[in-house]
């Protein structure tokens, strides 16, 4: 195939990546929006193989077959629970992938560049790989926590901030090393010391991150995964990877930004480690001590028999218990009854941007009467009975009540200021923030102790008949 | 312990003090309850149903006092008709006592049960604090009361409560006045909105305000200020000047609506005398008034109590045993109320009573302990909304953190350092990469504005699918896996393998995900 060929397909590909993306604006154009993608991606594999660069291609066939069924297999088996360890797993690969098709672009010794052509040139082989690298390890990290094989608490060593300025320090002084290195080969040494400290960097990074501030780890990681790739096309001069890459960034960095905005909190404090790290105080807010009233399954059946509005807030402990088919089957229950019962979603509830949206369309509960925090928190007051699911933090009045509170301004989902609330939980434990949740005192919310499925099974058996 | 219950001997009192499903629970917590023969008859709970939720059946109450080690009764201990004696001498000696004792108006009872050495807890004396809730019987009978008050104005009022338009022509909504918001007063609101009838509500208490407009009543505001909020919630006297507007204001009402139910209690005094003979005068014939403070002297001037009278054409109602009129309902609500005491007594659940006098709703349930009179108890000052406004006269301070660097030049900041940064790359970069600098910024805004614009309720399948698509990172290994050199085609291939996982994986899962979201 001919470069311009080759270029021109290029160019279809970016096409059909933009609108893959933009095809995920509504829920009825995404489908279309992901074979769009799937199309791109063939046509810009297609292109590249057929092309004067690649000539032999036993190794390449066969790696790409092992890689696509062990790809697909994951894929159909995955639960939808498990989403953000699978997507935090490829997010490593695509960091690995950088760091090797930069270490194997460093030995070609067909590439020859001068002046400063060579020193651009190495200094984007040296930022791809050290993007990579952090990457690689940040996500296999992540990985190992949100699959619970690392504790999902923030490892917070001793001056962490000194260690990571060193750690930055070091990594440029390398860098000088690697330019400064006139011989072809000459650089590895500083290139490998460099990609060392970059994957301890990941290490240390996501190990000071605390369980609910995945979202924006997944986010940003997904954010380094698209640098990555577009350093790598840098190096390559290939526009179509960078123009991916910055896509993939962009789209991470926006993730990222949404997520933190929905915590009320800056970026680089989500980065810098846990909740209240800072100020390491325990805050009670005030008006939590106080008695919570109990029910059981049945008096929980009963209000919600009797309501119209119902409002369904789920959290991280909905995917924990695997409660979203009970979930579904009530809802299904009420809205034949005539309830209208919608469901409230909290931008960071679940372990990834979307989590609990996945979770409840995979239970088939319909996306029509799933909402956003924005959408449905000013009709709370209208709503009869709310059921909180594996939730807290997200519905802590003392964001709103409580200024010295340490989620204090953070957006919540007011359902204290509905009739009832009923609340499922396992225990009086406070949420990831550590802080007292003051909504269980209040006269209106019910607790619903125990397992989340289980406890909705009994409400949905009693509501049955 | 040994749990008795005796059946009621009042006249006309047809409440008993536990139910077949209560003694059952309060069986659990370690208990053995026994209950007179016939007593849960006029409640509808027969014998049987007693004994099948495992209570004993004693037929003689001299034997069941004797061998009781506590005693649930509703009302308080009066001399036994049938027995001529006091149910204080049937309680055996340092035996424990609940009900219903009323201690501020039964002075010489309370001194008869200390001689005894008994404990009492009377539960018209259960704090009005928000964890005694669940144990406040007098809130329980409230709202029977409330209830019951609305039903019996409905027997002798002449007309419908609701409005209606029938072929025979228009007939007009009952019109009905709450004096009194307490716990009574609102379950009379709700009742007679629930019949349909257009209610009115006044209250001393301005925070009831909210509660009334709340179940879709009017509430009668008096021009004049003036704080109605006594100690523990309940009501306090007020000046004459008030006294006089609210007057005023009763007797414009009487001229207007049909029913009025008054529920005006002041605790420790004589009920407040509301509605006088000329406001009586002044309603419809065929009008109803069902005076709920009957028992402390009645809020009408012409009420009797325990009967309906008529007079001035108005029909007056001055039943004091309204509760009693439902009683199943009011048995059930009562026993409750007593087994979440006893619940409060018994933490260990060991069958053993506790008196602890430093928990704060025992103590102040508790009018003797052994043999020692312990009412009043010290007082408790917490009104319901009290904290609340305290809570909202602090407005959240503003926690702004000061920056060394004024406000425009902090904005102004990151533009000019990236326009530097910018300035200093087109200084040294050759024009080659110039050409892919602008391609990657221009798919930088692309990616911005093709982002923001995706719903979040797809923001997994966008992760995942970016996911796939920045394994493009594929296109540099297919390059390099033809090169000569084996490790750089080893390296290759690796990387192959890896991002194919990920570009399947990635765009299976994505299309998964997709296929599950449904209308």
């Amino acid at each position: 195939m001919s470069a311009g060929l080759v270029t021109v397909s290029y160019i279809g590909a970016t096409i059909l990546f933009v609108l893959a993306l933009g095809g995920l604006s509504h829920q009825e154009t995404s489908r279309r929006g992901n074979l769009y993608g799937i199309i791109g991606m063939t046509i810009a594999v297609l292109a590249t193989v057929l092309s004067a660069a690649v000539t032999s291609y036993s190794i390449l066939i066969i790696a790409m077959l092992i890689g696509g069924t062990i790809g697909f297999r994951l894929a159909m088996k995955v639960q939808m629970t498990q989403m953000p360890e699978l997507v935090a797993i490829l997010h490593s690969l695509v960091g690995l992938a950088a760091v090797l098709v930069g270490f194997a672009n460093f030995m070609d010794p067909a590439a020859i560049f001068v002046g400063v052509e060579k020193t651009i040139h190495e200094i984007e082989l040296y930022l791809g790989v050290l993007i990579g690298a952090v990457t690689f390890s940040g996500s296999v990290i992540a990985f190992g926590k949100l699959s619970a094989k690392i504790s999902g608490k923030p490892l917070i060593l001793p001056a962490r901030h000194w260690l990571n300025l060193a750690l930055l320090i070091l990594a440029i002084w390398l860098g000088k090393l690697f330019l400064d290195a006139t011989e072809h080969g000459e650089g590895l040494i500083p290139l490998i010391l460099m990609t060392i400290i970059a994957l301890a960097f990941g290490v240390h990074m996501v190990m000071a991150i605390g369980g609910a501030d995945m979202p924006v780890v997944i986010s940003m990681l997904n954010s380094y995964s698209g640098w990555a790739a577009a350093a790598t096309g840098f190096m390559l001069s290939n526009d179509l990877l960078i123009v991916t890459g910055a896509l993939v960034g962009s789209s991470g960095a926006i993730l990222s930004y949404i997520m933190c905005r929905a915590m009320n909190r800056s970026f680089l404090a989500v980065i810098a480690g846990g909740f209240g790290t800072g100020t390491g105080t325990h805050v009670t807010a005030p008006g939590a001590a106080g008695e919570v009233i109990a029910i059981d399954a049945e008096e929980a059946a009963n209000l919600l028999d009797a309501a119209k509005n119902v409002m369904i807030v789920p959290g991280y402990g909905m995917a924990v218990a695997q409660a979203q088919h009970a979930v579904y089957e009530i809802t299904k229950l009420l809205r034949d009854k005539g309830a209208n019962v919608r469901f409230g979603i909290h931008p960071v509830a679940g372990r990834m941007p979307g989590h609990m949206n996945v979770l409840l369309a995979e239970a088939k509960v319909p996306y029509d009467i799933v909402f956003e925090m924005d959408e449905v928190n000013e009709d709370f007051p209208d709503t009869d009975v709310s059921i909180v699911v594996g939730a807290n933090d997200i519905v802590n009045p003392s964001a709103q009540e409580d200024p010295n509170s340490p989620i204090a301004g953070m957006p919540v989902l007011e359902v204290w200021k509905g009739k009832s609330t009923i609340v499922l939980k396992r225990s009086m434990a406070s949420g990831y923030a550590g802080i007292d949740n003051p909504l269980f005192f209040k006269e209106n919310t019910r607790m619903l102790f125990g397992d989340a499925k289980n406890s909705l099974e009994a409400v949905l058996r009693v509501l049955a008949t | 312990m040994r749990i008795g219950v005796p059946k009621e001997i009042h006249p006309g009192e047809r409440r008993v003090a536990t139910t077949p499903e209560a003694a059952e629970a309060i069986q659990k917590l370690g208990f053995t309850v026994v209950i007179e023969s016939g007593a849960g008859d006029a409640a509808n709970f027969s014998d049987a149903a007693y004994r099948e939720a495992g209570v004993e059946i004693i037929e003689e109450p001299k034997i069941l006092w004797a061998s009781s080690d506590i005693v649930l009764k509703v009302r308080p201990p009066e001399t036994h008709p049938e027995l001529c004696v006091d149910e204080v001498e049937l309680l055996r000696e340092g035996g424990c006592l609940i009900s219903f004792i009323w201690p501020a108006q039964n002075k010489a009872l309370m001194e008869r049960l200390a001689a005894n050495h008994a404990t009492v807890l009377a539960m018209d004396s259960v704090p009005r604090i928000s964890r005694a809730q669940k144990l406040d019987a007098l809130s329980s009978m409230a709202n029977i009361a409330g209830y019951r008050a609305i039903i019996e104005a409905s027997q002798h009022f002449g007309r419908f409560f609701t409005g209606q338009i029938t072929a025979a022509g228009k007939i007009p909504p009952a019109k009905i006045l709450v004096i009194g918001a307490g716990v009574a007063g609102l379950a009379a609101i709700g009742t007679a909105k629930g019949l349909g009838a257009i209610v009115r509500a006044f209250d001393t208490r301005p925070e009831v305000k909210e509660q009334i407009q709340s179940m879709d009543a009017e509430f009668l505001e008096l021009d004049f200020e003036e704080e109605g909020t006594g100690v523990g919630g309940y009501a306090k006297v007020m000046s004459k000047e008030f006294i006089k507007a609210e007057m005023d204001l009763f007797a414009r009402q009487a001229m207007e609506v049909d029913i009025i139910v008054t529920t005006a209690l002041i605790p420790g005094k004589p009920a407040p005398k509301l509605i006088t003979e000329g406001m009586v005068e002044s309603m419809k014939d065929g009008s109803v008034i069902v005076d709920l403070a009957a028992e402390q002297g009645g809020n009408c001037a012409l009420t009797e109590p325990n009967k309906v009278v008529v007079k001035h054409g108005v029909i007056l109602i001055g039943y004091t045993d309204l509760p009693s009129r439902l009683p199943t309902q009011s048995s059930q609500l009562y026993a409750t109320n007593l087994r979440h005491l006893l619940t409060e007594l018994c933490p260990e659940k060991n069958g053993e009573i506790n008196v602890n006098m430093d928990d704060e709703v025992i103590r102040g349930t508790t009018v003797i302990k052994n043999g020692t009179v312990t009412w009043p108890p010290p007082a408790l000052k917490i009104s319901a909304t009290a904290p609340a406004s305290a809570a909202e006269k602090q407005p959240a301070p503003a926690v702004e953190k000061k920056s060394f660097l004024p406000k425009p030049v902090k904005a102004l900041l990151p533009i000019v350092l990236g326009g530097l940064a910018l300035f200093g790359l087109g200084l040294v970069a050759p024009p080659s990469f110039m050409a892919h600098f602008t391609v990657f910024v221009l798919a930088c805004f692309v990616g911005y504005m093709v982002i923001w614009n995706v719903t979040p309720s797809l923001h997994t399948p966008l992760m995942s699918v970016t996911n796939a698509i920045s394994s493009i990172i594929v296109i540099g290994a297919l390059i390099q896996v033809s090169a000569p050199v084996l490790l750089i085609t080893a390296l290759a291939g690796i990387a192959i393998l890896i991002t194919s996982i990920n570009i399947t994986g990635g765009f299976a899962v994505t299309q998964r995900m997709l296929q599950m979201f449904r209308k």
